[in-house]
């Protein structure tokens, strides 16, 4: 580990100490002076059309100052979808709008239909209460198959079908798939659901709107991942607000997983109702309503087939998924099950012809979004999950089979689009192989056996695509946003350093990570950096944090921007000794004329900037601050090879989970400890979906699983101590750091991980069971053993 | 949470005389009561605070019983009897979690009868009984079907009293999510009885599971119940588990409940 804290330190999370210590700043503990509050009146029924709200009686209740339906939004846009996608027959998705209060129609548990501001929140609910509703019921659909059949109930009664879109990718390979698979000499088939899921951030949603009539400005506090995204969604597309009247500002931020990147109605309706009622308006979500609310994940029936030789070489690969929207389509909802999915079908491996197809259906229940991992967890988990079925059949080992079809020649280009710059498959497999002492599982296996318990190995490899991009490309496949990211270094008189950074941390640890790239490149102390993110007021227009893209994009656009100030403390320094900019040197925080003892401290130089008496101010602005916007040209990908060990207790069905081993290849590592606990806390949620978790609405739509009681998260009991390893290094190829991107690996590599070390479990135990649907619950382990 | 006026009587009498109000309703530890009450989905006007009654806390052991004040937290319990009954002990420090069992109490667990908590099944087993201020109810007496029990309105549970039995056991199945018992088996064995309680799986509630009681009066061991299930009718069905497999699970718990009691 470097001494000086630089690239390569584990130095400690400095904005831990504010967190530990209840200090800080997160929305809730933001209160404006004469804040009014909001409490959303919201559907209790999956399906129904409102014949009447009648707020009368409400709105004489203590303290209430307005009550607010869709009658109050007329004129007012819709959440807007930031992705279209454009279906196999070159039609574009079917994009119903997305009301920030129901209008005519409630469509699924939990959508807000009307907002009481109160002076409390306890008047406010008081008053919601006394809303009558007048809303007939109607039939829901639940399911996405039977959303789909001819004459199904329709969640929106004015679009063809419950089809939001019919995708192919890559269509023009489809017959050649078909051929191929009808002709191979083996073909494995599994059918799969990936459950639904509920991200559950520690910190539930939180919304204050601020209007000042005098400068006719608003403001937007707001739980969010990117609020510049937020700012051009809700301004340009809801409400009609010019950028430069809107500030949204997201402080500390308890955890996202993704569901606090979308635009939501709360948001909007802040916004708006603040300048509405001349107040600040403050919604906070509750648990409940967070279960109800926040965007969920995942949700995708499948059906996958790999065709094989017989020495279990891959030929093809088709793939059919159902995947749930919900009721509306979330921000990014249409980009999950294609773009960050399909393109991930190739996985480690050289399958030459792959064609996967995606339904993506409207169903009566809450939107589905991305969710830390967003399509590529459902990639992985289909890939990995019917390899592993295949090696049985075909009587390889799991890990011969992988090998014989790794990927080993880069730059590889794949079927489904991507061109993996770089990576190394062997040789994260060879590194597990070794950590994790598969030799000695035989004898593992015996001693659990002894105990009465079914021990099982479980191996796999993902790969990951990260950071997003360039926004060209996107552009053509349906992305209304561009996708690169911006900073601005900011050196401060005496030489230390602010930088505003387009992404945003809601536990990362860029506040501690960035700087050490920073000192990294000037040689000075990293605690002379400081990282400010989370208010558009504050930094050039970022894109936000969201696909493990923070360093890969965000890092490179603040790497491009120091380099431009060294580059221009460099001319300065020249001058300063009087020597040519060529024979300038830069180490250790001093500025050196190549051969010389001459030299000049990184703050003298930048005290001149500011100071500009010695200074050429002919050919130099004084000043020292630069801006550089980011656009990668390619995805970054991340890669590794996890393996876990098993007990099933053949009584109960209960899975414990004894060992879990994740070696992965993120490239050039910054800080290694943040990385170990990203993946540790991606691995946490990945055995979360794998045994666990899981969204359950019952056929009424009714939200089953709607709170801690019935929706299992993870405990810390529930997991293994994880070895974690990423000495694997093959840097990215195309940004100036070398660095992948790891905040989603662990949760998109592991569920495979445990689904295969359970049903190695099984099968060795005698049971004829080739797969289980997550969560692999006792109840549901213990079903499939008994056939 | 819609206002409410929280009494707190000093006395047992004081509390009953606070009781007789329409409008009140006890609070024990209120584990279960004030989240509903949050939720909106109880409302009481009055609050009678049992807990800061000292006759009401507090455990005694006696010559072959332990009587447990209603008001006593799982988390005193769990370190009172730890010497006298084992497997109460565990029982008690394993609901919930810390919180839970230092506001959760005896009494107000035994009043709500939830079908998954975990001491029904300790109190059916010992054949314990409920002390009321106004009557002693036998425990075979006093559940009566989900979130049902014996007591009359206004009628508060004072205590329970526990014969110690000679060997014992609570074999717990976590319910996923909210770790109450998905199934929980408690076996009592004492002067020729043994007797089965069951948490957790029953549709109506805590039971007694006599074919198990049947077999281990005849000998008392994993052996003599191997194989055998309750009928997965009348088993609760949902999300976490089939009746079926909670059937199953009754008789893992319950052999599994005898081998910790042979020690």
């Amino acid at each position: 580990m470097p001494a000086d804290g630089g690239i390569g330190a584990s130095t400690r999370r400095r904005e831990d100490v504010r967190f530990l210590t209840g200090q800080g700043n997160y929305t809730d503990d933001i209160n404006i002076h004469n804040q009014a509050h909001v409490f959303f009146l919201r559907s209790d029924m999956a399906h129904g059309k409102i014949n009447g709200i009648d707020t009368a009686a409400a709105e004489k209740m203590p303290g209430v100052i307005r009550i607010f339906t869709s009658k109050d939004f007329e004129g007012v846009g819709g959440i807007p979808c930031g992705w279209q996608v454009t279906d196999r027959f070159g039609e574009p998705m079917q994009e119903p709008k997305h009301p920030v209060l129901a209008e005519g129609f409630v469509r699924h548990v939990g959508e807000p239909i009307a907002a009481v501001v109160a002076e409390t929140l306890q008047q406010a609910r008081d008053a919601a209460e006394a809303i009558e509703l007048d809303i007939e019921e109607l039939p829901p659909v639940v399911d996405m198959a039977a959303a789909l059949e001819e004459g199904a109930p329709k969640v929106h009664e004015d679009l063809k079908s419950n089809l939001c879109f019919d995708w192919g990718f890559v269509e023009e390979n489809r017959e050649a798939v078909d051929e191929a698979i009808r002709n191979a000499p083996h073909v494995t088939t599994l059918e799969l659901r990936n459950q639904r899921l509920v991200a559950n951030p520690m910190e539930p949603r939180v919304a204050i709107g601020v209007y000042d009539r005098a400068g006719d400005e608003h403001t937007l506090y707001t739980t969010s991942q990117n609020p510049h995204v937020i700012r051009l969604l809700m301004g340009a597309f809801v409400l009609g607000i010019p950028e430069h009247k809107l500030r949204v500002v997201s402080p500390d931020v308890g955890g996202g997983f993704g569901t606090k990147i979308f635009h939501y109605q709360e948001e909007a309706f802040c916004t708006f109702a603040a300048k509405a009622v001349n107040r600040p308006v403050k919604w906070r979500s509750s648990r409940s309503e967070a279960f109800m609310s926040d965007a969920q994940g995942r949700d995708h029936v499948t059906k996958i087939e790999l065709a094989l030789d017989e020495e279990g070489k891959f030929l093809a690969i088709r793939t059919n998924t159902l995947a749930n929207m919900g009721a509306y389509l979330s921000t990014f909802a249409p980009s999950v099950p294609t773009w960050l999915h399909g393109t991930l079908m190739a996985g480690n491996y050289t399958t030459p012809l792959i064609y996967v197809n995606v339904k993506a259906v409207f169903t009566n229940t809450v939107p589905v979004d991305a969710y830390r991992g967003a399509g590529r967890p459902e990639a992985t988990f289909q890939l990995e999950r019917v390899i592993d079925k295949a090696a049985r059949e075909l009587g390889i080992d799991p890990i011969e089979i992988r090998r014989r079809n790794f990927i080993t020649e880069f730059p590889y280009e794949t079927p489904v689009a991507l061109t993996y710059d770089t990576g190394n498959y062997h040789a994260t497999m060879d590194k597990l192989e070794e950590l994790a002492d598969l030799k000695g599982f035989e004898a593992r296996a015996a001693e659990s056996k002894k105990r009465g318990k079914l021990r099982g190995l479980g191996v796999n490899c993902y790969i990951e695509a990260c950071g997003i991009a360039p926004s060209n490309l996107v552009g053509q496949l349906g992305a209304r946003a561009g996708l690169y990211e911006s900073a601005t270094v900011r050196v401060n008189a005496t030489g230390s350093i602010t930088v505003m950074t387009g992404s945003h941390s809601h536990g990362q640890g860029h506040e501690t990570a960035f700087p050490q790239v920073i000192a990294d490149m000037i040689g000075i102390d990293p605690e002379q950096v400081e990282i400010v993110h989370g208010d558009t007021a504050k930094g050039p227009m970022g894109m936000g944090t969201y696909g493990s893209r923070s360093l890969a994009v965000g890092g490179s656009a603040m790497v491009r921007a120091a380099e431009k100030v060294i580059n221009k403390a460099r001319k300065i320094a020249a001058h300063l000794m009087e020597a040519s900019e060529a024979d300038i040197e830069l180490k250790d925080g001093q500025f050196t004329v190549k051969g010389t003892d001459k030299s000049v401290a990184w703050g003298d130089v930048t005290l001149a900037a500011y100071v500009p008496h010695n200074y050429p101010l002919e050919d130099l602005e004084p000043g020292l601050e630069e801006t550089a916007f980011y656009d990668p040209s390619n995805f970054t990908y991340p890669a590794g090879a996890y393996a876990c060990e098993v007990e099933v207790d053949p009584e109960t069905g209960k899975v414990d989970v004894c060992s879990f081993h994740a070696v992965d290849d993120f490239g050039n590592i910054v800080n290694p400890m943040i990385v170990d606990g990203q993946v540790h806390g991606g691995l946490g949620q990945g055995i979360g979906q794998a045994l666990l978790e899981n969204c359950v609405y019952d056929d009424d739509g009714q939200l089953l699983s709607a709170s801690y009681m019935d929706y299992a998260m993870p405990r810390a009991d529930d997991l293994p101590f994880y070895t974690v390893d990423h000495s694997c290094q093959t840097p990215c190829t195309h940004n100036p750091l070398g660095v992948k991107g790891c905040g989603e690996a662990g949760a998109i590599g592991s569920p495979p991980t445990i689904v295969n070390a359970v049903v190695d479990a099984l099968q060795r135990a005698g049971h004829d069971v080739t797969h289980i649907d997550m969560p692999l619950t006792p109840a549901r382990v213990w079903a499939a053993m008994q056939g | 949470m819609y206002e409410v006026i929280i009494t707190r009587p000093r006395s047992l009498a004081e509390a009953i005389e606070a009781l007789g109000d329409d409008n009140a309703t006890p609070l024990a530890g209120g584990q279960t009561l004030i989240p509903t009450m949050k939720q909106r989905l109880a409302a009481p006007e009055v609050l009678v605070s049992l807990a800061g009654i000292e006759e009401l806390s507090g455990v005694t052991i006696g010559d072959g019983e332990i009587t447990i004040g209603a008001a006593t937290t799982h988390a005193d319990v769990a370190r009172e009897v730890a010497g006298a009954c084992p497997a109460l002990a565990a029982l008690a420090g394993g609901i919930g979690d810390p919180a839970v069992r230092n506001r959760g109490t005896i009494g107000g667990s035994l009043a709500n009868n939830d079908p998954a908590a975990d001491y029904p099944a300790a109190v059916l087993a010992c054949d314990a009984t409920i002390i009321t201020n106004d009557r002693e109810i036998r425990s075979d007496e006093f559940f009566d079907g989900m979130f049902g029990t014996a007591l009359f309105e206004g009628e508060i549970i004072t205590g329970v009293r526990f014969p110690i039995p000679e060997r014992a056991a609570y074999a717990k199945f976590d319910q996923p999510a909210s770790r109450f018992a998905l199934t929980g088996v408690f076996v009592a064995a004492g002067g020729g009885v043994v007797r089965v309680a069951v948490t957790g799986a029953g549709e109506d509630g805590v039971f007694r599971w006599d074919a198990a009681e049947q077999a281990l009066a005849k000998d008392f061991s994993p052996s003599a119940i191997e194989g055998l299930s309750p009928d997965p009718s009348g088993m609760i069905g949902d999300l976490h588990g089939t009746p079926e497999y909670r059937a199953h699970l009754v008789g893992v718990m319950t052999k599994r409940a005898v081998e910790a009691a042979l020690g």
